[in-house]
């Protein structure tokens, strides 16, 4: 696989001769970012909606039933809507730069994350090779627009819920890292298109879930650990709104706090697709197999096919982090941070050694 | 850099003794304690409380509630309304025990009525009423709690089942949450017909939605890691605070007003050993601690549907009011008569010159009392703590300020 995008081959298939190459890469950029930002939103948009028919229905209630009018299908435009005609303000005493700077950060950062993520085998904004790093690397960075926000909400509630993010953040880093060393032990590549075509065996059924004992429980600590770098429940301790208001976004209302929302609920689904990929086959399911079979790997139907399989498992995972918020109280910060140090990181360490060795003894089981 | 003592200090002076017992040397870095200011608009404060807080980090050092920002100067309104006039504002003390409310006040004025007598059917509809109201002010203090820990979910399913205790009373005395039903001489009016048989269903439905709440909240590991050992009061300071309901039994002090000092049919309850008084016993941490408070408050409920049961079963056919004058004038006199409330002793001291009006009416409201120990309870805990002791405390801002 080359390192192209997939929009510029096809400007490139369809623009007429003598334009200069950089119209065709700008341009190619741009339709890439509207794509993937209009994507991102309804895909947040729908999540939301989710969450709160989830919630709803956890909770004995309904959740959202009348805007749109079928169950309340038009609630999160709506609440998007009003949140864009609300008043911008900006706290007096606080740091208006910082302020105004800290929600696009994390957008920027939750974005660029996205952009390494396929949506269908041929279709993908950014074919990385390290694919997965980048993704890493990118989530990362959105613990940097929270301190930013904490720190320059003046605050006090909003300095506690930066400091403990950045402890959780650093804290978490590492098992959610070393978890995904099991299973790209077993696959060998971090490139997310790459690692699910090589899941494609067995009925499409190959998935490294199955190929070695130790990329089960690196799964759970995986999925742990990302509930953390998340900051979802019960490790919500960044915003947990009845001890500090809601922490690090206390001070922000209107578009500015729906972007912090945005950005969770991309953080979610990526961390999900992350885990899809990596443990539970990516595009890879008996489905795709047949679409693969029947269409061929160049037909529309197949990238449907596949995509489809992809967000499926992916919304799954999201729908597991709404389950386990709804249900679970919310550990302390020194539990977390015990449980991060003390439990996590050495567990994932035991299931990296317990992989490799286990690679080593039946090396054949990899494609 | 060099380790430089800062002014006159030496280097053994600056070290700070942590509650763990370390201690801890600041060499080149100055830090103050932060100064929080928890509340009065705080999600965790349960109305309008405000604590002020200075915490090094995570860890609180001092504490210091302020209360009166719900302050409606209840006790002078006493003294300047009719005696049936003032049954309305018991209601809104405690508001989320209002039947409990009316029923201390209207045995205080009744202590000063010797001549009075009430009809049986009236207490045991007053003891019925009282109960439902316990077991729906438990189910607030257990869901707002889960609320506080970070759990959403089981302060729904608490609201679930006093919607249902809410349009009983609703049946009963047209109002939900402000009932002014128990008064002076009995309770306002008789059940409408196939209400005792809706209370009786009520009581088996919520036993066996009793047993989610333990599985779902109580017994829950986090929840236990959360409340277990946290806000530990002992014996002996849980006495010198002058603690009373579920704060003071879940110290393990075995004081129960309805057992110790029986009132209306509670006397009758206990030759039948009808119902069981709740004591912490430290099982899952350190005795006193909030998990006991909580394992009290659930445990509760279900000793009062077993008192629900009992005046269901030997309930009979009769008058509810006593004789009551149309214009009250009580006889001079005295009295003072405290009831167990859902969060301790609800005490009314009332005092009569043989008006129409109290010459003074005096409250003692648990919650008052329970929010005292914050002060010394809140130093040395997390800040996360501090919300856990908080809501273990069952504050309700109305009585502490009135």
């Amino acid at each position: 696989m080359d390192g192209g995008n997939i929009f510029l081959t096809l400007l490139q298939k369809i623009a007429p001769a003598g334009v200069p190459s950089w119209v065709l890469v700008l341009s190619a950029c741009l339709v890439g970012i509207g794509i993937l930002v209009g994507l991102v939103s309804v895909l947040v948009m729908f999540a939301v909606w989710l969450e709160r028919k989830v919630s709803g229905h956890i909770q004995c209630r309904f959740g959202p039933m009348y805007a749109g009018g079928w169950h309340g299908w038009a609630q999160s435009l709506a609440d998007g809507i009003k949140l864009l005609a609300k008043e911008d303000l900006i706290p007096l005493g606080a740091d208006a730069a910082l302020f105004v700077l800290a929600p696009a950060i994390m957008l920027a950062a939750i974005f660029g994350a996205m952009a390494a993520m396929p949506l269908a085998p041929s279709v993908y904004f950014a074919n990385l090779n390290l694919g997965l790093f980048a993704i890493l690397a990118m989530s990362s960075m959105t613990t940097i627009g929270v301190v930013m926000a904490g720190w320059a909400s003046n605050s006090k509630w909003a300095l506690y819920g930066a400091m403990r993010e950045a402890a959780q953040v650093v804290a978490y880093e590492i098992p959610l890292g070393i978890s995904l060393l099991v299973p790209l032990m077993v696959i060998g590549t971090l490139n997310l298109g790459e690692a699910s075509a090589r899941q494609a065996g067995w009925f499409g059924m190959h998935w490294v879930l199955f190929q070695n004992p130790f990329v089960l429980p690196a799964s759970i600590l995986f999925f742990t650990a990302s509930l953390a770098e998340t900051k979802r429940a019960p490790f919500d301790l960044p915003e947990s709104e009845s001890e500090l208001v809601a922490g690090f976004m206390t001070e922000y209302s209107g578009i500015r706090w729906s972007f912090f929302f945005l950005e969770e609920y991309a953080a979610m689904f990526l961390m999900s697709v992350v885990g899809a990929v990596f443990f539970l086959g990516g595009f890879e399911s008996p489905f795709t197999h047949i679409a693969r079979e029947s269409f061929g790997s160049d037909s529309v139907a197949y990238q449907v096919v596949a995509g489809g399989t992809l967000m499926t498992k992916a919304m799954f995972g999201v729908f597991l982090m709404m389950w386990i918020r709804w249900t679970l109280p919310r550990v302390r910060i020194d539990q977390v941070m015990s449980m991060g140090y003390k439990y996590l990181t050495p567990l994932a360490l035991l299931c990296v050694l317990g992989a490799g060795i286990w690679e080593a003894i039946f090396p054949g089981a990899t494609p | 850099m060099a380790a430089e003592p800062q002014g006159s200090m030496t280097l053994e002076e600056q070290a700070r003794v942590l509650p763990s017992g370390e201690r801890e040397f600041f060499l080149d870095v100055h830090t103050t304690d932060l100064e929080v200011n928890f509340g009065p608009q705080h999600p965790a404060t349960h109305g309008v409380m405000r604590i002020l807080m200075r915490a090094d980090g995570e860890v609180i050092t001092g504490a210091q509630p302020h209360l009166g920002y719900l302050h409606r100067c209840a006790e002078k309104i006493g003294e300047n309304v009719e005696w049936l006039q003032y049954l309305p504002y018991t209601d809104r003390y405690d508001y989320l025990a209002a039947m409990n409310n009316n029923l201390g006040y209207s045995m205080a004025v009744e202590a000063l009525m010797p001549g009075l007598e009430l009809p049986r059917r009236a207490h045991m509809i007053r003891t019925i009423c009282a109960e439902l109201n316990r077991i729906g002010s438990h189910l607030i203090a257990f869901g707002t709690y889960g609320l506080d820990i970070g759990a959403f979910t089981p302060f729904f399913y608490a609201f679930r089942e006093r919607e249902w205790m809410m349009a009983l009373f609703e049946k009963i005395c047209g109002a939900r949450l402000t009932y002014s039903y128990i008064r002076i001489g009995g309770v306002f009016n008789d059940a409408p017909p196939g209400w005792l048989e809706e209370v009786g269903r009520f009581c088996d439905v919520f036993e066996e939605k009793w047993k989610e709440y333990v599985d779902l909240l109580v017994m829950n590991q986090i929840f236990v890691k959360r409340t277990a050992d946290v806000g530990v009061i002992p014996k002996e300071m849980a006495l010198d605070f002058g603690l009373t309901g579920p704060m003071l039994r879940g110290s393990g002090v075995d004081f129960d007003l309805r057992r110790d000092m029986p009132y209306s049919l509670y006397g009758e309850m206990l030759k039948d050993n009808a119902f069981d008084v709740i004591v912490g016993k430290g099982e899952k941490g350190t005795l006193g601690d909030c998990w006991d408070r909580t394992y009290c408050r659930v445990y509760e409920m279900m000793e009062s549907i077993k008192i629900v049961r009992w005046c269901l079963e030997r309930i009979e056919p009769g008058p509810v009011l006593g004789d009551i004058p149309k214009v009250l004038r009580i006889p001079p006199g005295e009295a003072y008569v405290g009831i167990e409330n859902p969060r301790g002793e609800l005490g009314h001291y009332v005092a009569s010159d043989g008006g129409k009006v109290a010459t003074r009416v005096r409250v003692r409201g648990p919650s008052f009392t329970n929010v005292s120990v914050l002060e010394d309870l809140l130093p040395g805990a997390l800040i996360a703590d501090a919300i856990a002791i908080i809501g273990s405390t069952d504050v309700v801002i109305g009585e502490t300020d009135r």
